[in-house]
Order: structure tokens, then C-alpha cells, then sequence
């Protein structure tokens, strides 16, 4: 169970505009993984140099137990990836693309490949070029999904999705982890499906890496908490706060690194703790990004 | 194929929180009885579509507050503990009794006040329904 499908150890690379930054990361066998972060934070990056398909300037990465981008040939036949730019040939069925992966794959699994057909509901005879955008992703996914990878690799698999598509999706994957040798990495910008289906969560911006932890540890640490602050006083922010907005006698604190002791602590400085809420992973994100950028422009100021 | 269970993205409260309560509403009103094997952590995952270590956290929680009995290889059950149903809906009524009290602490009611109000319910309920 400890076997990681994929680790990264200060994985850089430098673009003109762009820099990756030491990435660190590991993925045990048998988790779903969710890579947030805003745009152009190097999800994209990270996830191409996992496939071998962009060579990292330093560090080292391993899939599957083979080092990359080395072992990019041998590592594939065991991974499935996705993307939106994914190259699906128009003018061809997709039962064209069907035969073509069964006669790549030896893996291939043409049952389970009709059941996806069935539930996504696709039609096998009909031309790419017909395809809605979400009739293309799911078929993208059953391509790789019948493959029956170890590792499926998948870069925004829910954007521009409708509510029904998404959830079809969804619940692809996490059947796909009744599996428990399985392993999946996805990105996307909708922590609403991360927080639902991911194990562990990985936040990207500015190509760093600011947490990459276990889902539930993670949510546990951040809350809000709501204060009643004694006339005339400002509340100070407590280690383990990184915010506190207060306007008159009220505020709110934001922890990302909760203990039932910070509410006391609060309550020692004549304070009144109102409530103390969870967070969601979109609000924790927001804050998150916010934090970061702003004690990224200090360290700025102060170098 | 476990029906029912529902994982609101309107509910507030964490995941884990929300298969824990209904995974105890379950064993209150006795459609899951003692001693009975529980779905693996693995599949509830699958069906209720969410990540294997939420449901993990979930049965964690209950396994500590004695609700559920985990048996490494053999699976999860609820526990063989008399009176378990009834406990459970005792914790029941004692959160919503402290949800009436934060909602109040919110509102400036005061505690005698709420004593009132509770009493004033009563009454209304009694008269209409228990009679």
C-alpha cells in the first residue's frame, strides 16, 4: 500500500516566463490525487513532465517505479492520460479509435469498453466531427479507461462539462478505484470534484508548491473562526491564524493550522468566539492563493 | 449497490460528518441491526462517489464513539451493543437541544428566555398532535 505510483523530488524547470520550482510530490498506489490551482500555476507543466512529454531541468521523478523521462516508453503501457488537446481524428468513428487502442493495448477490456459506451451513452459508428464537447471527453476517457491502465493521468477532465457529464465522469473514477492497485492524478479548477473524490490534494500557483497533504488532514486544519472582540480592541493574528478581517466589534479569523487551543487562546485576549465554521475547499483555496501571493510579495519586498 | 445515502454540497459540514450521521440514522430506526457487516470502506467509496479516505475518516470516527466494530480482513460491523439505536437517537435530540442553543447565543435570546420559548413549543405541539 505504501508503493508510490508517482513521487517527484525538487523537480524544476525554468521557461522564459515560467518557472517550476522545486516540485516535490508523492502519490501512493490505490489514491485519487487532485492538482488545484489558478491558471498558468504549472498544473499543465507538472503533468507533462509526469508523462515524460516535457524533460525536467533538475530533480527526479519516478511513475510507476521507472524513472522519467527514461522510461517513458515502457512506463506508458501502463498509464492512461487525457487532456483536452488530445488528438481524436474528426473524420473517423470512434470506433476507428476504438480498434486502433485494441490493437495497441493488449490490455485492452472491449466489455468494460461497451458498458462505458452504454453508460456514457456515445454512439461507436458515429464521426468524431459530430461530437458535442462533452460527448468528446467522455470518449477520450473511455479510450483510456478500457485500456485498464495502473495510472490514469487526466488534465481537466471536468472543464465545460454540463452537471450530468461531470457526474457521469465522476463516477467513472471512482468506480475505476474499486480497484485498489489503481491510481489516479487529475488536475482542475472545480474544487468541488476534488473535494469530492481526491485522497490527497496538491495545491499549485506561481509553480510552486504550497500544500500537498492527505484531503482530510488538510480540511481539518483550516476554519473560521467567528469573533466578538472586546470595544476598542483589534485582534491580533494567533499563530495558526493567517487572517483576520475585523470591522467594529466583529471578525473573522482564518486557521491553517487549527487546535481547539486557538479558540481559547482568542478568548484569553477578551474575545468572544461566536462559532467556529469548515471551510470548503473553493473558500480554502481563495484564501489559500491569497496568503501565498502576499507572502511571496513580502519575501519580494524584503529581498 | 448501496441506495439512499446522500452527499449534499449544500450541507455545511464536511463530508465525513454527513456519512457518519447517516450511517447512524440507519442503525436508529434499525434498518442496519446489531452485529450487522457494513459495506467495506472501498465500496461505499464507489458508491456514494467520494474518496476512499473520507469514508475511511467516517468509520474511523464511528469505530471511536463504539458505533461500528472494525475487523481487520474481515470488515466493518455495526456494533453488538444493546441499546445502541436508542443511544444513538438520544445524541440526536441533544445536538439539535445545542443547535437551539447557538442559534439563541446568536440571536441575544437568553437562557431564560429560550426556557420559554421551548416551553411555549411544547404546549403548541402538544395541543395539536399528542392529544
Amino acid at each position: 500500500m505504501t508503493d508510490l505510483a508517482v513521487s517527484f523530488r525538487g523537480v524544476g524547470k525554468k521557461y522564459r516566463y515560467f518557472t517550476l520550482d522545486k516540485i516535490d510530490l508523492s502519490l501512493p498506489q490505490g489514491q485519487i490525487m487532485g492538482l488545484i490551482g489558478p491558471n498558468g500555476a504549472g498544473k499543465s507543466t507538472t503533468i507533462r513532465i509526469l508523462m515524460g512529454l516535457v524533460h525536467q531541468d533538475s530533480g527526479e521523478v519516478r511513475v510507476l517505479g521507472r524513472q522519467m523521462p527514461g522510461g517513458q516508453v515502457a512506463a506508458k503501457w501502463d498509464i492512461g492520460f487525457a487532456s483536452e488537446d488530445m488528438r481524436l481524428y474528426d473524420s473517423m468513428t470512434l470506433d476507428w479509435h476504438m480498434s486502433f487502442m485494441r490493437s495497441i493495448y493488449p490490455s485492452w477490456d472491449e466489455s468494460y469498453a461497451q458498458v462505458l459506451l452504454k453508460r456514457f451513452g456515445i454512439k461507436r459508428e458515429q464521426k468524431l466531427r459530430g461530437f458535442s464537447h462533452g460527448q468528446r471527453v467522455k470518449s477520450a476517457l473511455l479510450l483510456v479507461l478500457a485500456r485498464r491502465p495502473r495510472l490514469i493521468v487526466l488534465d481537466e477532465p471536468t472543464t465545460g462539462l454540463d452537471p450530468v457529464a461531470r457526474h457521469e465522469i465522476l463516477r467513472e473514477l471512482t468506480s475505476a478505484m474499486a480497484d485498489e492497485s489503481r491510481t489516479i492524478l487529475f488536475s482542475s479548477h472545480n474544487t468541488q470534484d476534488v473535494e469530492q473524490i481526491s485522497d490527497r490534494i496538491t495545491f499549485i500557483d506561481r509553480g510552486r508548491i504550497i500544500d500537498s497533504m492527505d484531503k482530510e488532514t488538510y480540511l481539518d486544519r483550516w476554519r473560521r473562526l467567528r469573533l466578538e472582540a472586546p470595544a476598542g480592541i483589534q485582534l491580533p493574528a494567533l499563530p495558526g491564524i493567517i487572517d483576520v478581517k475585523q470591522t467594529g466589534r466583529l471578525a473573522v479569523a482564518t486557521a491553517n493550522a487549527f487546535e481547539p487551543e486557538l479558540a481559547q487562546a482568542y478568548e484569553r485576549t477578551g474575545a468572544r468566539v461566536q462559532q467556529i465554521e469548515s471551510m470548503t475547499l473553493e473558500e480554502i483555496f481563495v484564501a489559500n492563493v491569497e496568503h501565498s501571493r502576499f507572502e511571496q510579495s513580502t519575501e519580494e519586498v524584503a529581498a | 449497490m448501496d441506495e439512499g445515502f446522500i452527499i449534499s454540497q449544500s450541507d455545511k459540514r464536511p463530508i465525513y460528518l454527513q456519512i457518519m450521521e447517516q450511517i447512524k440514522q440507519r442503525i436508529a430506526v434499525g434498518d442496519w441491526t446489531e452485529g450487522q457487516l457494513i459495506p467495506s470502506i472501498r465500496q461505499l467509496a464507489v458508491d456514494l462517489q467520494v474518496s476512499v479516505i473520507t469514508v475511511k475518516r467516517a468509520y474511523l470516527e464511528l469505530e471511536r464513539e463504539g458505533v461500528i466494530v472494525t475487523q481487520q480482513g474481515i470488515g466493518s460491523r455495526v456494533s453488538s451493543n444493546p441499546g445502541l439505536g436508542m443511544r444513538l437517537q438520544e445524541q440526536e435530540l441533544q445536538q439539535h437541544l445545542e443547535q437551539a442553543i447557538r442559534i439563541s447565543a446568536l440571536l441575544g435570546i437568553r437562557p431564560e428566555q429560550l426556557e420559554g420559548r421551548l416551553r411555549e413549543a411544547l404546549d403548541k405541539i402538544a395541543t395539536k398532535e399528542l392529544v
